[in-house]
């Protein structure tokens, strides 16, 4: 198929000029476009407010599809479930005797931790969510793991928050619009996030590899102590998660910590929890000082984007 | 006339007479397919790897290569700056990278000016790849062999996918040039 005969210039002066401007203009576009890259990659978050009006605008349609999601996923969990109905009544019964007994066991050392805590004069605040939203979309297309949840600054959301899911950790809020925001994820390759291993006090670092599993980095170089299925807890370390919440489990070693696979895993999860940050104080006092802010504390040193939000935010309070 | 083949006065876009296209639908409808194929994979939850190739972009492409002379030269930047807001990709990266796309499409067809499906295919494949890697370096995520490892089915799903969004492309001009104005 040979173009129009309208779109050959020929000897025709005007036709000439229009193909001319079309190429300057497309030239302009993306010398323009070249300009507002290198902006948004020197100052992520620069364009914050307009991509919070475009989420605001998507959510609504995305917690539809969330919803339509969850009903389909409990649907075929519960075909699936009647093929192995029999062997699985035996095992389960089998997992609650001794999940009862665990449970008896738990209600001793809750027992005892209060008691001890009342000894220390410690106490334990529950906190409270920020909010309970719905995850409602990701970046699917991106090399980028961002997901838009449907609760923004008019619930109370700010930049930095930590999200939860009833299993574990999700992500850290990013970029709030007014209904919805986005959230890092801990898959994305700029998530860092400060972890200890759940039975003692061996410290590492979870980042994100890009393919949905977790590199632990050990803080403590030597012999590795980790062994495979470990649980990795958060630590606390850096203010914005309270610690003890599960992150991960080791599914491999390597000579430096190891690889992680995820405990919450988002495309599994419904609804997600927003947490209020976990000692902002001990933030600002870390934003504060510009020069000498001790990176390895801050839960995420890679992600200038939500360390630059959060600490415009802690600037403004 | 009508009594004997009901058809006798109509095409493909409808009845001939005392019929027009609605002007509205024929500005509108590339464009709007165009974004509503960048916010659809918004939709998908991708926790672990990206899923889906920039349906936003292949859908350029395909009007781009099924009409040509249709979108302007320079339609990539707006359309691209409207992909940025929702793709998770730093703003300005799919302004850049439509844009030279649809020059690099223009240079292609002045070089060879009769094309067919084959040739077309390939254009989209070569550039919706290079777009992919271009993509992946700007979006400012350290770049880990990892990354591509399983970003690659999103090149492979794209040159797959690329023919079905060509007929749905296809498709929508019938319908964007369908007679549904009625002329009094």
């Amino acid at each position: 198929m040979a173009p129009p005969s309208s779109r050959r210039s020929g000897f025709s002066k005007k036709a000439q000029y229009s193909l001319f401007t079309g190429y300057l203009l497309a030239g302009a576009g993306a010398a323009v476009g070249a300009g507002l890259l290198a902006l948004s990659l020197w100052q992520p978050a620069a364009f914050a407010p307009v991509r919070g009006v475009a989420s605001d605008v998507v959510a609504p349609v995305g917690a539809g599809t969330a919803a339509a999601r969850g009903g389909g996923q409990s649907l075929f969990a519960g075909i699936a479930a009647y093929f192995d109905a029999g062997r699985q009544n035996a095992e389960l019964r089998k997992e609650v005797e001794i999940a009862r007994i665990r449970l008896a066991e738990a209600d001793a050392v809750a027992a005892e931790n209060r008691r001890l805590k009342g000894l220390l004069a410690l106490s334990d605040g529950e906190t409270k969510p920020v909010a309970v939203a719905r995850l409602v979309g990701s970046t699917a297309t991106s090399g980028r793991r961002l997901a838009y949840v449907n609760a923004g600054s008019a619930g109370g959301v700010v930049p930095g928050m930590p999200v939860l899911s009833e299993r574990g950790v999700i992500g850290r809020v990013l970029e709030v619009g007014r209904i919805s925001s986005r959230v890092l994820l801990l898959t994305d390759s700029e998530s860092v996030l400060p972890v200890r291993r759940a039975t003692d006090n061996v410290i590492a670092f979870a980042e994100g590899r890009g393919d949905g599993l977790l590199r632990i980095r050990l803080v403590n170089l030597g012999v590795n102590p980790l062994k495979v299925g470990d649980m990795m807890v958060t630590s606390g370390a850096g203010g914005y998660y309270r610690p003890g919440v599960a992150v991960a489990a080791i599914a491999k070693l390597t000579p430096d910590g190891g690889i992680a696979r995820l405990v919450a895993e988002p495309a599994a999860t419904n609804f997600v929890s927003i947490l209020p940050v976990h000692q902002p104080a001990a933030i600002r006092e870390l934003a504060e000082p510009e020069g000498d802010v001790p990176a390895p504390l801050s839960p995420s040193p890679a992600s200038a984007a939500s360390a630059a939000a959060v600490g415009a935010q802690a600037r403004e309070e | 006339m009508e009594r004997l083949d009901p058809r006798a006065r109509s095409d493909i876009y409808g009845r001939r007479i005392n019929r027009a296209p609605a002007p509205w639908r024929v500005m509108s409808v590339p464009y709007a397919s165009i974004m509503l194929a960048s916010v659809l994979p918004v939709l998908l939850i991708a926790d672990t790897m990206p899923l889906a190739p920039s349906f936003g972009f292949l859908m350029l492409l395909a009007w781009r290569m099924v009409r040509p002379g249709l979108l302007p030269l320079w339609a990539g930047a707006p359309l691209g700056a409207f992909d940025d807001l929702v793709s998770g990709q730093p703003f300005g990266s799919a302004i850049l990278l439509w844009s030279l796309a649809m020059i690099a499409i223009e240079r292609i067809e002045a070089r060879f000016p009769w094309r067919g499906f084959w040739q077309d295919w390939f254009t989209a494949s070569v550039i919706a790849a290079c777009y992919w890697l271009a993509s992946l370096l700007v979006s400012g995520a350290s770049l880990t062999p990892e990354m591509l490892l399983v970003a690659a089915p999103q090149v492979l799903i794209g040159v797959l996918l690329y023919p079905i969004i060509a007929r749905m492309v296809a498709g929508l001009d019938r319908f964007r040039l369908s007679r549904a104005r009625t002329i009094d």
